[in-house]
């Protein structure tokens, strides 16, 4: 065992370092006898099947512990501990031995996250000097001969130097030739291995975490590092391209930081000599021929303005916007996306919030010049900008409605509010040209014309007129068109009918936007004709799977946000007539052989009850249907997703009292009951799916006291708990838990709320006084279930489980009295049995618990320790530090085994 | 090259190929929409059927009451069903040699053709296509024998009295070439001329044409045909299909570099896609079964049932019908069941390998086994004691105007429970109930139609890249009902020449080459000289030997010996008289060489004039002249052989000899 005493000596002072390490050798040594006095072991040290105490060793809760302990429990990584300091010269030696490989490189990457936390936390200086193996592993790597270089270890070590260099005190312990050996060009970018990316990515990733004060900047501009990222810009790995960029833009920002402070005109001219460079290396490439250049300096630029909102920005936007003015003029427009995003970026910062001319001018020009498909995204960030000309704003909305005001000219529809199409007349033909040209074209562009504008529909600052009716007929030409119903005039119509004949694509995104339509929608008058084409769409029997599942969805926006006319009440004119006709349309896919309609068509009912089951239209139209007697014969379905949202619709309708009438004798699910026959699936169904949605069910029955429910509560949960005590999905059980929850709230009240601003509650005082409470839980052998569940393999059912024990054991503090009736004996032999079920012997019973016992049991128990314990992420273990060295360590000597084995 | 085009029917096609000098015939549909026109033939006597009122002119004159009922404002022709023949005045179809079949629904003509037009070649088509095609025409024969009608109508074809019928009578074309059903024994004596082929099997034609089937993926042993000389190709394409259903793939590659190809039986219900239509027939039928009610599924006995079985069979379980019965009744189901598990090697790669496990390559083997599927020759019988509701039948035929379905509809008509679900597209769903009107049950109409749609067959035609596509006119325009719909027709370049009933094309094709052999020791005896690089040419003297449309070229006959002592032969016996050879000659004559090598001969005083087709080189002195042309040069000098001779040798060396 470890030694604590030593667990927080790593920050002290030079001169006390090594009296300190002497004395941990000794402590790890002899190994004595304070050693084993130790509280519970921090979480590094676990092993992995070493189950949790719950409980709690006395001695451990005698001692009390300081506060840096109870940090060092919380967050193990910050700190190097001593068990990893006495691995990491063998890691490193193993590191730059050419005869060991290191197999796994995701060990590497975690342990540089923890090198990370650690040099974050404290001083990289001190962790070098007291591990000194660090700095020769950065220097072994810099002698190893070419050949005996590993890629891996070496991006490994330039991370690391990098890494420990990003502190000034540090970097200059480190300058001398190690850093310049590693980064300069003498170093790796002359050597053969410079040609596997991942060293090219280190190298860079090193330098970014270097690049932190003045040294570092000196450093790069020195190294000649910076000539060298710009030619990795056009890298032929796109994560070394895109991090050389990056990288850039840092050195960039960095360099301007504390120069252009507290000038904010400052002039190009007068910038550092690092930042002119660079700017003059993006000069260049905005004006060289090959697109590939100016995209990397568009690139470049995007990120600049995205990440650094300084004024000198602006100087910078002023000095290069004529050159990126200058790319329209070309034809083609190279690089359009880069463009697009560059626009879209200095946009979007702060610093030009005041009227740009020349970048509203740029926006505009680019609108009008570019297709349409390229314009898209543009016209759709200009929109959504907070602050933009009216004027531009009136062009980017016209650019996007475009193709729609193309579809309905070609298909002669009404030409919408005056004005409008007016607007969007420029570019028409060139739009239509676009729509024709290709099947994929046409279809590439309206889906993300609806894609646009669906997002744009729900924003505050979306246009104003919003054409609600000329979108709403648009798309239910367009859906029209993809069914092949629409039968329009045109050469171009026609031509568009059988470019979009059958297109899901286009389908499935006109049907999203459909949706979304509802939202702001005043015209009543539009209702009949969305819920035509949404009735046809799902008739059609040429309708796939997903396209009558978006359907659905479109449907359940447009009944339940619709308008209604004024001096309607509930369901508007149109709703009953459309519910008429829907039923049969929902049985026919309750019957479909696709399970995947079968789901669609089941949690539109869920939904659809889940809204309406109130209102006396909806109710009659449903229940004159067949659907309920289908969903009940789909609780029996060969899928399992359709059994469980079976089950869920079911539950639903269940609730509303909607379900199949018990007039149809010969159906024997009927005559057993619903109830009877979710909990048959909850005790015979082989897959977790339906078993999981019928302990949601009944959880919601609980709940809401359903009537078949409300009969006999307790008997209900009991039988209940039975099942799902021995369920193998944890799920199941978690849900279970769950259920106990709702349970305890309606007979103990409400577990107190955790955030002290919530309302609170009136205090709802037990029916029976709690005692008798007690005993009743005991004999539904709730206390059973839950510690059963505390000990359980998955994690959130412990948690769960522990939560509900530690509200039981408040709830059950003013019951002091039942503590002294207690029978010790009881109490010991129960307490032997949860510890035995602890250590994963759970086959002996509990015995017969009383409420006494169980209180008993309750007390003696760290439940709150462990709760904060089953906190952690289960996976703590592994990405320990120390195991991750391990892992390395152990792989080498099974690897050395197998050399062995050879001979 | 001509294509006689004997049938209007884009699916069940009939024409006729005239390819060097034979005479093929493309399949032989038999359009059977005409049975629509008359009453339905009931298995069991119907009082409703027999009860309908007579029909007679606005005027009152009832003659043609006895001919001609009404039912629901529509008129029937009341008589034994007859169906509209190919055309057979359009080309003598004696002469035809031989008749290629793509599918057992494009031979149902075949007795009409074979047994009364005089017809003495051969049928060729697969196993699989003869032993179904067989079946079929035993059911349609069976269908329309065990229910004898004694009178026949014919007044009604009279052309001025069906000017006055209502339509579709007054419309319906060709009415006096309407015929009723052949026998059984033209069937077998049809069936007996045919000869079987597998698929990539060539098949010589009098030795000048070669016609090979290849897989179409429609239906068992469906088949398209190459049709190919040494230099030309046709390829014939007829019903076929690209989806994964029971039969062996659709062999594609094989239709690349073709000069025609004749494009027939695409799908009748391009916007219908198979896969939906079967999700509809499944939903609709559980639907009905669990309300109560039983399903009727109109049917031919063999093909698109084979695929709704097995739909049938994984979900059945599913929908909780695994108590329902299926009924399958046609006086071959038993056969038509059975043949469907025997052909392994003409079946998907899936199902040809059940049979190594060994399973039976089709499900329904399982639902005959466990019950679920019940089969009967007919309503009577067996079929009445196990007769159970609800129920599934399947039974045909698929017009509704005879087969044991016309029981069902008399049956189930009335109730709204019941459901007949058309899923063959032959027929219109509207005209085949017209005769059961009014109907209470429910109407469903899913057609399975699994062949080519126009994406597919686009898709298609870029892959093979035929020179010419000919098809049926319905293909090159959208159909009547959605002309807005461009993408409904054939899409190629160059547009495709198109064909009506009764047309004759002229194919596009020049006949540009012919292949000759070269007999071995003749070949031996050439003697190539390259002329150019890449280039040999050799002089050959042979005799041109041919037989069977094959040319082949033969050393000529050695010169008789001149023999001693024997008498000579005359000249004339001596065939062909092979005289010595001249060499022959190539290249051209260079002026200016030439003239330099005259004067280096000696030659003084030259004179070079240029004429339209070459040049003229005058030799004063001598008052010689050559005159030098492209293809030839001559020499005219007044008697002096030996000047003329020495130019001749100086001409010479500046061409090739061989």
């Amino acid at each position: 065992m470890d030694s604590l005493v030593l667990g927080n000596h790593c920050w002290l002072p030079d001169c006390l370092l090594q009296p300190l390490l002497t004395l941990r050798e000794q402590t790890l040594g002899l190994g004595t006898q304070a050693d084993r006095k130790l509280p519970a072991p921090t979480p590094g040290h676990l092993q992995q099947n070493q189950p949790l105490p719950v409980f709690p060793n006395p001695l451990c809760q005698s001692r009390g512990s300081t506060d840096a302990e109870c940090q060092r429990n919380e967050n193990p990584g910050l700190i190097m501990d001593p068990e990893c300091s006495r691995l990491l010269p063998a890691f490193c030696s193993v590191l730059v031995d050419p005869r060991q490989a290191v197999a796994d490189d995701t060990c590497l990457e975690k342990l540089l996250d923890w090198f990370k936390t650690v040099t974050e936390a404290g001083s990289s200086l001190l962790l070098l000097q007291e591990n000194p193996c660090l700095v020769d592993l950065l220097s072994h790597v810099l002698d190893l001969k070419p050949q005996d270089v590993s890629p891996r270890v070496l991006s490994f070590s330039l991370r690391l130097a990098g890494m420990f260099a990003a502190q000034e005190d540090c970097f200059e312990y480190l300058q001398g030739q190690l850093l310049l050996g590693l980064f300069g060009e003498a170093g790796p970018l002359s050597w053969a291995v410079w040609s596997v990316p991942t060293v090219r990515s280190g190298w860079i990733q090193g330098l970014k975490s270097l690049a932190q004060h003045p040294g570092g900047l000196h450093f790069l501009g020195d190294s000649g590092a910076v000539d060298a990222l710009f030619s990795l810009q056009g890298d032929s790995s796109l994560f070394v391209a895109s991090a050389a960029s990056q990288l850039l833009v840092h050195v960039l920002a960095l360099s301007m930081q504390d120069k252009a402070e507290g000038s904010p005109s400052l002039k190009g001219s007068a910038w550092p000599a690092c930042a002119q460079k660079i700017v003059a290396h993006v000069e260049a490439s905005l004006c060289s021929t090959t697109a590939l250049q100016i995209t990397q300096a568009l690139n470049v630029l995007t990120t600049t303005f995205g990440r650094c909102h300084s004024p000198w920005t602006e100087v910078l936007w002023g000095q290069l916007s004529p050159l990126v003015a200058h790319l329209l003029d070309s034809e083609p427009v190279p690089a359009t996306h880069s463009l697009v995003d560059l626009l879209l970026s200095v946009a979007r910062s702060p610093v030009f919030a005041s009227a740009d001319c020349t970048l509203w001018e740029t926006i505009a020009r680019m609108l009008s010049c570019l297709s349409p498909m390229q314009t898209g995204p543009l016209a759709l960030g200009t929109l959504k900008l907070q602050h933009c000309p009216q004027a531009l704003r009136s062009q980017a909305f016209g650019v996007l409605l475009q193709p729609l005001a193309c579809i309905l000219r070609a298909t002669a529809q009404a030409p919408g509010p005056p004005g409008l199409l007016d607007e969007t007349t420029q570019g028409c033909s060139m739009t239509v040209d676009t729509l024709l040209s290709s099947k994929s074209a046409c279809v590439g562009l309206l889906c993300q014309t609806l894609a646009h504008l669906e997002e744009l529909q729900p924003l505050p600052q979306h246009p104003l007129p919003w054409p609600q009716t000329l979108l709403v007929e648009a798309v239910v030409i367009i859906l029209r068109l993809c069914d092949g119903s629409a039968a329009p005039s045109s050469s171009e119509g026609c031509r568009l009918c059988g470019t979009l004949a059958g297109c899901i694509r286009v389908q499935r995104a006109a049907l999203g936007f459909l949706g979304t339509l509802t939202l702001g929608t005043s015209s009543w008058e539009l209702v009949p004709q969305v819920f035509a084409i949404l009735l046809e769409t799902l008739k059609s029997p040429a309708s796939s799977p997903t396209v009558l599942k978006k359907a659905f969805q479109a449907v359940l926006h447009w009944l339940l946000d619709s308008p209604t006319p004024p001096g309607c009440s509930d369901l508007g004119p149109h709703t009953p007539l459309f519910l008429r006709e829907l039923f049969p349309v929902l049985q026919k896919h309750l019957c479909s052989p696709c399970w995947e309609v079968r789901d669609s068509a089941l949690e539109f009912l869920t939904h659809l009850s889940m809204c309406w089951g109130g209102e006396a239209n909806f109710r009659e139209v449903l229940l004159a249907s067949d659907v309920p007697k289908l969903a009940w014969q789909l609780l029996r379905d060969p899928e399992s997703y359709v059994r469980a949202s079976a089950v869920t619709a079911m539950g639903q309708l269940s609730s509303q009292g909607l379900q199949a009438a018990s007039d149809s004798p010969g159906h024997p699910e009927v005559q057993q009951g619903l109830v009877g026959e979710l909990l048959h699936i909850l005790s015979v169904d082989s897959e977790g799916f339906p078993r999981r949605a019928v302990t949601r069910v009944f959880t919601e029955w609980l709940r809401n006291s359903h009537a078949d429910v409300v009969q006999d509560t307790e008997w209900f949960v009991a039988t209940v708990l039975q099942m799902v005590s021995r369920d193998l999905d944890w799920e199941v059980r978690a849900q279970g838990l769950e259920l106990v929850q709702v349970f305890l709230a309606q007979t103990l009240g409400q577990p107190n709320p955790s955030c002290p601003y919530a309302v609170a509650l009136p205090k709802v005082t037990p029916p029976s006084p709690l005692p008798e409470v007690l005993r009743t839980l005991c004999q539904m052998q709730i206390f059973d279930f839950a510690f059963r569940a505390l000990f359980d393999c998955d994690r959130p059912v412990a948690q769960k489980a522990c939560d509900l024990l530690l509200f039981l054991r408040n709830k059950s503090a003013p019951c002091s009295g039942l503590q002294e009736a207690g029978d010790s004996s009881d109490v010991a032999s129960v307490e032997a049995t949860l510890e035995r079920w602890q250590v994963g012997e759970q086959g002996q019973p509990l015995g017969s618990l009383e409420p006494e016992v169980v209180l008993a049991a309750l007390r003696s128990m760290d439940l709150e320790g462990l709760q904060s314990r089953l906190a952690e992420s289960s996976d703590h273990v592994e990405k320990s530090p120390q195991s991750l060295l391990q892992d390395v360590l152990a792989t080498v000597a099974l690897l050395e085994e197998n050399v062995a084995d050879c001979y | 090259m001509k294509l006689y085009c004997l049938s209007g029917h884009p699916t069940l096609p009939c024409n006729i190929l005239k390819f060097k000098s034979t005479t093929i015939m493309l399949d032989c549909g038999l359009d059977m929409t005409s049975a629509l026109n008359f009453l339905p033939l009931p298995l069991v006597q119907s009082p409703r059927l027999c009860n309908l009122p007579g029909w007679s002119l606005k005027d009152g004159n009832a003659f043609l009451d006895k001919e001609l009922k009404e039912c629901s404002g529509h008129v029937f022709v009341d008589s034994v069903p007859e169906f509209c023949l190919p055309e057979t005045e359009l080309i003598d179809l004696s002469t035809v040699d031989v008749i290629l079949i793509s599918n057992y629904h494009c031979m149902m003509a075949l007795p009409y053709i074979t047994e009364h037009t005089g017809f003495t070649g051969t049928v060729y088509a697969t196993e699989p296509t003869v032993q179904i095609g067989r079946l079929l025409m035993e059911e349609l024969v069976n269908f329309i024998e065990r229910v004898p009608k004694a009178q026949s109508a014919s007044l009604w074809k009279n052309k001025d009295i069906q000017r006055l019928l209502p339509s579709p009578l007054k419309d319906a074309v060709e009415v006096s070439t309407w015929r009723r059903c052949y026998t059984m024994q033209e069937v077998n004596s049809a069936l007996s001329k045919i000869q079987l082929v597998g698929y990539s099997q060539k098949i010589e034609l009098f030795g000048v044409v070669q016609v090979t089937p290849l897989s179409s993926g429609y239906a068992l042993g469906s088949s398209n045909w190459i049709i190919q000389s040494h230099y030309e190709k046709v390829s014939y394409v007829s019903g076929s299909s690209l989806l994964t259903t029971h039969p062996q793939p659709m062999d594609q590659a094989s239709l690349k570099n073709s000069d025609v190809l004749v494009l027939t039986g695409l799908t009748q219900i391009p916007t219908a896609n198979p896969d939906g239509m079967v999700g509809e027939f499944c939903s609709n039928l559980a639907l009905t079964i669990r309300n109560g009610g039983n399903v009727l599924v109109p049917c031919y006995p063999s093909g698109v049932i084979y695929d709704l079985l097995e739909c049938l069979y994984q979900y059945i379980d599913s929908a909780g019908l695994s108590s329902v019965p299926f009924y399958f009744i046609s006086p071959v189901a038993n056969s038509s069941l059975e043949f469907s598990q025997i052909f392994a090697e003409w079946l998907c790669h899936n199902k040809q390998s059940k049979v190594y496990l060994p399973e039976p390559p089709f499900p329904h083997a399982e639902l005959i086994q466990t019950n679920k599927l019940k089969h009967y020759p007919s309503i009577h019988g067996d079929f009445s004691n196990d007769f159970r509701q609800p129920c599934v039948v399947f039974t045909g035929h698929p017009s509704l105007r005879f087969g044991d379905v016309v029981h069902f509809m008399e049956l189930w008509g009335k109730s709204s429970l019941n459901t007949v679900i058309f899923t063959e597209p032959d027929f219109s769903y509207l005209e085949a109930l017209a005769p059961y009107q009014p109907l209470a049950m429910k109407c469903i109409y899913c057609p399975i139609d699994t062949r080519l749609n126009f994406i597919q067959v686009s898709k298609l035609l870029k892959e093979v890249q035929p020179l010419h596509v000919v098809c049926p006119e319905q293909y090159t325009q959208p159909p009547p009902a959605q002309s807005h719909r461009m993408d409904l027709m054939i899409d190629c370049q160059p547009p495709p020449m198109s064909y009506r009933r009764a047309e004759v094309l002229a194919l596009p094709f020049k006949r540009r080459y012919e292949k000759i052999e070269i007999m071995p020791e003749l070949a031996d005896s050439l003697v190539p000289m390259e002329i150019k690089p890449g280039i040999s040419l050799a002089t050959v003297s042979a005799v041109l030997h041919t037989k069977d449309n094959k040319h082949v070229l033969q050393p000529p006959p050695r010169p008789a010996q001149p023999a001693s002592g024997k008498k000579r032969k005359r000249m004339s016996d001596d065939v062909p008289d092979c005289k010595v050879l001249k060499p022959l000659l190539s290249g051209s004559i260079p002026v200016e060489q030439f003239v330099q090598s005259l004067e280096k001969h000696g030659f003084s005083d030259i004179k070079v004039e240029d004429t339209a087709k070459g040049h003229i080189v005058l030799l004063q002195e001598a008052e010689t002249l050559i005159q030098i042309e492209e293809d030839s040069t001559h020499i005219i000098c007044d008697n002096d052989e030996m000047l003329r001779v020495r130019l001749r040798d100086l001409v010479l060396k500046f061409l090739q000899k061989f």
